[in-house]
């Protein structure tokens, strides 16, 4: 009896995995940054990455999303091996503040937009339910008053709000958060994690978040990391909060 | 003035205007994705292309073509292999072009007057031909730009995030490349290959101060070329002046009144 309960458990937890890593290497320029590491992000976790610049963080974060291949090993998204991953847009994805020129003439209803374009995307026109859904995106995060605003005019507390709301417009399964707070005030930083932290409470997410912020990731996740590579360590919370699960976004952050 | 009713003149309007619609459509891209140096590089390989057509009896903006794309690969190549010294590939690679130009065109003596048209430009001198390729170019950037204006915004705003929604980042890539070939290609025999990459890149260089959003600042790099071809063409035209010279000198001159104007010019 106690097999069998077992057994289907393990197929349950299986079943649960958003990201799997089965023994990774990866080597850069024949040095090796990575050897034999597996881990696996389940369904409603809360993965703080954490670890010194240059430790590869940022190396396991391109792999999981597919923009760096494993010298050896296997990644599935969503249960699916990554090669043949097709559904991206299950997963948001905020970037490094740093990562754009603020002289880019882009306006923050362009940015939040660009959240819709993916590969199922291609050669389709933006419909006006999609407009729609741009707009709800703004406004769970506070951001319709400066819709028309250039991008790079904005603080890098507005500016994080933006690549927020561009991550959540398509409603992801998972969320991907790469050194989120870099370059931003201490106040707003702290906002800025209230915010997801509370979101993970909340909604049926799982978030996956590179930082260097130890302090407020221990705060939330705990102080043990369950799991280390090499100097990278990573926190976990799971989130049971199943029975107050907020359907609307936008009604859990007012 | 009679010279704006001859046919040359016309012809001369006619692939001007063309040109100053595709040229700043895919520079604006180049500009944005901070590969401007890349108009320059490929307009000197061109003319290398252009100097064996003419050695061979090819059409030489085809056989111009072809080695822009070359070129364009080996620069994509030499990128990848000195990570971080970016510029160096661009810099090998134009010296190489000048320098194979420069072979073809003293292996064929007596074409010295070709060579010219091709550095700085003869729009006077455009026939049938020509015109019938720009055309059909400019068709083809304005569809691809059209298809893909999206994924091409979100690839020059982050290419990291094009990559993680899932978007072919490396042919959508290679359609920018294969685009600025065809344009810089069929854009030498108009405004010469040293005076190109400036109507590639001046009228984004000015869109980018007075533009907010992105759509704009295609809609406006656009305009700015079109009127720095046609006017620049009218007075090259009345007063007798270089017409390729005269349309760069123009788009400085609207550069300058931009960066001038800069804060009450924002829309």
């Amino acid at each position: 009896m106690m097999n069998i309960k077992e057994d289907t458990a393990s197929e349950v937890q299986c079943h649960d995995h958003v990201i799997e890593l089965q023994n990774i290497y990866f080597s850069y320029q024949d040095q090796k940054v990575i050897s034999d590491f597996s881990f696996a992000v389940k369904k409603r976790d809360f993965v703080g990455v954490i670890g010194s610049n240059g430790a590869g963080k940022t190396t396991l974060l391109k792999m999981m999303v597919g923009l760096l291949r494993p010298t050896e090993g296997n990644i599935k998204l969503f249960g699916q091996p990554i090669q043949k991953f097709r559904d991206w847009e299950r997963i948001g994805y905020v970037p490094q503040k740093n990562n754009f020129n603020p002289l880019f003439p882009a306006t923050v209803r362009e940015v939040v937009l660009s959240g819709l374009y993916n590969n199922k995307k291609l050669f389709k026109r933006i419909s006006s339910v999609e407009q729609k859904k741009c707009q709800d995106a703004m406004e769970v995060m506070s951001i319709t008053d400066i819709a028309n605003k250039r991008i790079g005019q904005l603080s890098g507390g507005q500016q994080q709000r933006v690549f927020l709301a561009r991550a959540l417009i398509n409603h992801p399964e998972l969320l991907i958060l790469d050194e989120p707070t870099v370059g931003i005030d201490a106040e707003t930083q702290h906002d800025f994690f209230e915010l997801i932290f509370h979101m993970h409470k909340h909604h049926n997410m799982t978030f996956l978040m590179v930082s260097h912020d130890i302090e407020m990731v221990e705060d939330y996740l705990g102080q043990d990391p369950v799991d280390k590579c090499g100097a990278i360590r990573f926190h976990v919370r799971h989130s049971h909060e199943q029975d107050c699960l907020i359907p609307n976004l936008q009604h859990s952050i007012e | 003035m009679e010279i704006l009713t001859a046919e040359f003149f016309q012809r001369a309007l006619a692939g001007g205007i063309l040109i100053g619609l595709t040229a700043p459509l895919i520079g604006i891209f180049l500009v944005l994705r901070r590969l401007s140096m890349i108009g320059d590089t490929l307009a000197h390989v061109t003319i290398a292309g252009v100097g064996l057509g003419l050695l061979i009896g090819m059409y030489p903006i085809a056989a111009g073509l072809i080695f822009a794309i070359i070129a364009s690969f080996a620069i994509e190549r030499l990128r990848k292999a000195y990570k971080g010294y970016a510029e160096l590939s661009i810099a090998v690679i134009m010296s190489g072009g000048v320098a194979l130009a420069s072979l073809f065109f003293t292996l064929n003596n007596g074409i010295n007057t070709d060579i010219n048209s091709y550095l700085f430009g003869s729009i006077y001198t455009l026939e049938n031909t020509d015109l019938y390729v720009v055309g059909v170019v400019t068709l083809l950037v304005v569809a691809v730009i059209s298809i893909f204006f999206k994924e091409f915004f979100l690839l020059s705003f982050e290419e990291d995030a094009a990559a993680v929604s899932g978007l072919p980042v490396k042919f959508l890539n290679m359609l920018i490349t294969v685009m600025t070939a065809f344009v810089i290609s069929t854009a030498i025999k108009f405004v010469g290959a040293l005076l190109v990459s400036a109507l590639l890149t001046i009228p984004a260089a000015c869109s980018l101060i007075i533009a907010r959003s992105f759509r704009s600042s295609v809609i406006f790099s656009v305009i700015i070329s079109e009127i720095a071809v046609v006017a620049g063409l009218l007075v090259a035209g009345i007063l007798n002046l270089a017409p390729g010279a005269t349309i760069v000198l123009l788009l400085i001159c609207m550069l300058i009144l931009t960066l001038i104007g800069k804060r009450s010019l924002r829309v």
